[in-house]
């Protein structure tokens, strides 16, 4: 409602510092880079919502076998996702407190957390990559089914997110390398902090999704007109 | 509240200290704006070359050796891609985003000035791999500007081997480096503005870039989805987008994927596309028609709300492209409504802008004459617009010359005659030179006249029924002599008009070589970009304090004044009065200037 308020401003009324200046000062002070992180992760979500549209119109197709649903088929059983799903929640967990113990000058718990938040995000894509291996070896192809083909495009893309993370993220510890004061590190990790727990949420449906069972995806195609 | 405004903040701005630095890395807003233009006006003109050579076999069909089938589809598709998303999209937001958003808003740089260097980076990277094509076996894609699939990546489709995964993967990159370049353009605008600076004192330029960045942002994820599910099907096999085929008397190995979906993925980006070239071209054409009409511009609440609003529903047109590949008829019904719809805030522009020359000081300078060019060409192909949008004509219109006459006139020759006007209006600003008036109106009457003279035309073949995205008509029968010859006189516009470029880029060049200085603001311009204190304006922008705005960017003849321009940053007790009965109470008179002139008139210009 604000953005409507501004823009009825008639501005050719409103001449000399009064009105403009001091409007800018009342401006919430959002530090810029997480103004850029809100619409890097919309364009994020536009992306991952236009495949899961495609997604929910290509399983209505008869060649469609869901990876889930039957005894037979390897994802009925997630145990090795749900493996992966709590990596990246002990990640998302480790980073939030580096971020915590960062605002606050501590040293030890921040270092001890960033590592942890490494360590097991790199994990989660090696755990991944392993679902990937499994689903290989026993014939399940990207070009074998679409189910598979979507199985394949969605953890990658997912991926390479989080391996951007892990960029982002070494290049806000290379200011403490550097030798730079730990509270520094602060805005840095909150900002990756949300970004994991974006990512996070982000595989939780993923995951939800392409381990649900054809007659949910009838349902939820019917739902949306397809 | 006592802080520095995020405007002020100088701890991103890396200063040059090489040439290097500050020439080729750099992170300078400035020069990363002029390394784009640069760019993308370069690999436009490889564009313009390309259309050439189409229209070479249009008019005058196989009199040329080196011309063939499979390089005709080549030349169109390149020609297409090139124009639409790396010489305007990257001019228009790249160029001219990048070098107007922080002057014209009043701080120091792009708030992420490295991740801005990155963007260019990434955006040459693109153009590399994009011209790369043409280098390697088979040569670039043929499979037309849209890339439908199954016959993009199909063989008999020229560089199904290469070009399409290289054309494929350039678009990633591409889109990768709007991304970056996007984000810092939002979140400058959005934080980083000077004081005063409101959103409705913003230019209408900087609301146009402003809001086709944030379309660019929300779109392009649907072109990046299409491109990576579609080098999935070529590279990896799935069958996203590919139904099951014979192809060549084999059957493929694919089967089940939808060719229709990708259309619609592609058309979802698509027309948000158009908009991202044309609003960034509405706000620049507003800014330069009021200030060489010396006039405020007309309605500016509503020029605001027409560039949102345009932007909110150019989301939901976007199968108005996909008529013609069959739908529900519930559906066709509902995009040629809003169809119809956007063309109401787009109408209000166009009133708008006339109702700002009405009874204005027009001063005809190329500039002008390109804006002025601009609202008849838009106004034409946007009526043409009407027709195709409507699903009964657009059936027998859809697949004729119509409709390259109509995409021509509204996104091709409009968004170029913006260029045009915004380069010249803006050179001696970027350059602190003059350019030749000469020149540059002799550029302008042929590149007008010449453009009518080509897409005029297109739409009668149209009528005729003259198919469009073929290589040579034969002997159709229902096509009359007239046809062909028409097809060769339009070949002949189209080289002039083609030749005729040649001017604009001498007369960069020759006002590089003489070195004539313009005066820092020649047009009388009230926007913070003419208001710096050097000309060009230094790194950094404003020296040791930003200029505080006290005003809206329109402050055009007001009555009373002395100059018949008050920039941004006049403090109301610093305008100058000719007739202070006329004054509000609180402005007080203070001389800073001659009488009676706007500033075009006077000539400060020497030769150094």
């Amino acid at each position: 409602m604000k953005f409507l308020e501004k823009i009825s401003e008639k501005p050719w009324q409103q001449i000399g510092p009064a009105d403009g200046a001091a409007l800018i000062e009342r401006m919430p002070q959002t530090p810029p880079a997480r103004v850029a992180l809100r619409f890097f992760l919309a364009v994020v979500s536009v992306l991952f919502l236009l495949i899961t549209i495609t997604f929910l119109s290509r399983s209505q197709v008869a060649d469609f076998q869901a990876l889930a649903g039957a005894p037979w088929q390897p994802l009925t059983d997630p145990s090795r996702l749900w493996v992966n799903t709590g990596l990246l929640l002990l990640s998302s967990i480790a980073i939030q407190v580096a971020a915590y113990s960062a605002v606050r000058d501590r040293s030890a718990p921040t270092a001890w957390a960033l590592g942890i938040a490494t360590f097991t995000a790199a994990l989660f894509l090696v755990g991944q990559l392993m679902v990937w291996r499994d689903l290989v070896a026993l014939g399940y192809f990207v070009s074998s089914n679409p189910a598979n083909s979507y199985f394949y495009l969605y953890t990658a893309i997912h991926g390479v997110h989080l391996l951007g993370g892990l960029i982002a993220l070494t290049l806000v510890t290379r200011k403490v390398l550097a030798g730079g004061a730990i509270r520094s590190l602060g805005p840095g990790l909150s900002l990756c902090a949300t970004y994991w727990h974006y990512l996070f949420a982000l595989w939780l449906a993923l995951f939800a999704l392409l381990t649900s069972s054809p007659e949910t995806y009838r349902l939820i195609a019917q739902l949306c007109g397809f | 509240m006592n802080h520095t405004p995020i405007a002020d903040q100088q701890e991103g701005l890396h200063h040059p200290r090489s040439f290097l630095t500050k020439y080729i890395w750099s992170q300078d807003h400035k020069v990363i704006a002029i390394q784009y233009a640069a760019t993308a006006i370069f690999v436009g003109l490889i564009a313009v070359v390309l259309s050439g050579l189409m229209r070479l076999q249009l008019g005058f069909p196989g009199s040329f050796d080196f011309i063939n089938p499979s390089s005709y589809y080549q030349f169109v598709t390149m020609h297409g891609m090139i124009m639409v998303v790396y010489l305007l999209t990257a001019l228009f937001l790249g160029g001219f985003g990048n070098y107007l958003i922080p002057l014209m808003i009043g701080t120091r740089d792009m708030v992420f000035p490295f991740l801005n260097m990155l963007s260019y980076w990434f955006y040459l990277v693109s153009v590399l791999i994009l011209l790369a094509s043409f280098f390697v076996p088979g040569g670039p894609t043929g499979a037309g500007w849209t890339l439908y699939p199954p016959q993009a990546i199909l063989a008999g489709t020229p560089g199904t081997d290469w070009g399409i995964v290289l054309m494929l993967v350039s678009l990633a990159v591409f889109i990768v480096a709007f991304t970056m370049g996007g984000l810092n353009y939002v979140t400058t605008v959005l934080q980083a503005r000077t004081r005063g600076m409101t959103l409705m004192r913003m230019p209408l330029t900087i609301w146009g870039i402003f809001t086709a960045t944030v379309l660019g942002l929300l779109a392009f994820p649907a072109l990046l989805v299409s491109a990576i599910m579609m080098l999935f099907d070529k590279l990896l096999g799935s069958s996203f987008f590919m139904p099951a085929i014979i192809s060549m008397g084999e059957q493929l190995e694919h089967s089940g994927g939808s060719p229709v979906l990708f259309q619609h993925l592609f058309w979802f980006f698509g027309h948000p596309e158009v908009y991202i070239v044309a609003l960034p071209a509405f706000g620049l054409v507003s800014d330069i028609i009021a200030t060489h009409a010396r006039k405020n511009i007309f309605g500016y609440r509503m020029m605001v709300w027409a560039i949102v609003i345009i932007g909110g529903l150019s989301f939901i047109v976007w199968a108005h492209h996909m008529y013609v590949s069959g739908m529900n008829p519930y559906f066709g019904f509902f995009f040629a409504t809003t169809t119809l719809i956007i063309a109401v805030p787009t109408a209000l522009k166009v009133y708008n802008w006339v109702l700002t020359l009405w009874q204005g000081n027009i001063h005809l300078t190329v500039p002008m004459l390109f804006a002025i060019g601009f609202i008849f060409t838009f106004i034409h192909g946007g009526l043409t617009g009407l027709f195709l949008g409507n699903v009964a004509v657009d059936l027998p219109l859809s697949d004729t010359y119509f409709v390259v006459g109509h995409f021509h006139m509204v996104m091709g020759v409009s968004p170029v005659l913006v260029i045009f006007a915004a380069v010249y209006h803006w050179f001696p600003k970027v350059s602190g030179l003059r350019f030749n008036e000469a020149l540059g109106k002799w550029h302008f009457w042929i590149t007008f006249l010449g453009a009518y003279a080509v897409f005029l035309p297109m739409h009668y073949l149209g009528f005729l029924g003259v198919p469009r995205r073929y290589y040579a008509m034969g002997d159709t029968a229902f096509l009359p002599d007239s046809a062909a010859g028409l097809n060769a006189s339009i070949t002949v516009a189209a080289i002039i008009v083609g030749v005729a470029q040649l001017f604009f880029i001498a007369n960069i060049f020759l006002s590089l070589k003489r070195r004539e200085v313009s005066d820092p603001n020649p047009w009388g311009c009230t926007t913070l970009e003419w208001q710096t204190p050097e000309n060009p304006p230094a790194h950094g922008n404003w020296g040791e304090k930003l200029p505080v705005v006290y005003r809206w960017a329109y402050d055009f003849s007001v009555p009373g004044a002395r100059w018949d321009f008050i920039p941004q940053n006049v403090a109301p007790e610093q305008v100058e009065w000719a007739d202070r009965s006329l004054a509000p109470a609180d402005h007080l008179p203070r001389h800073t200037g001659t009488e009676n002139q706007s500033p075009d008139e006077t000539d400060s210009s020497k030769t150094v």
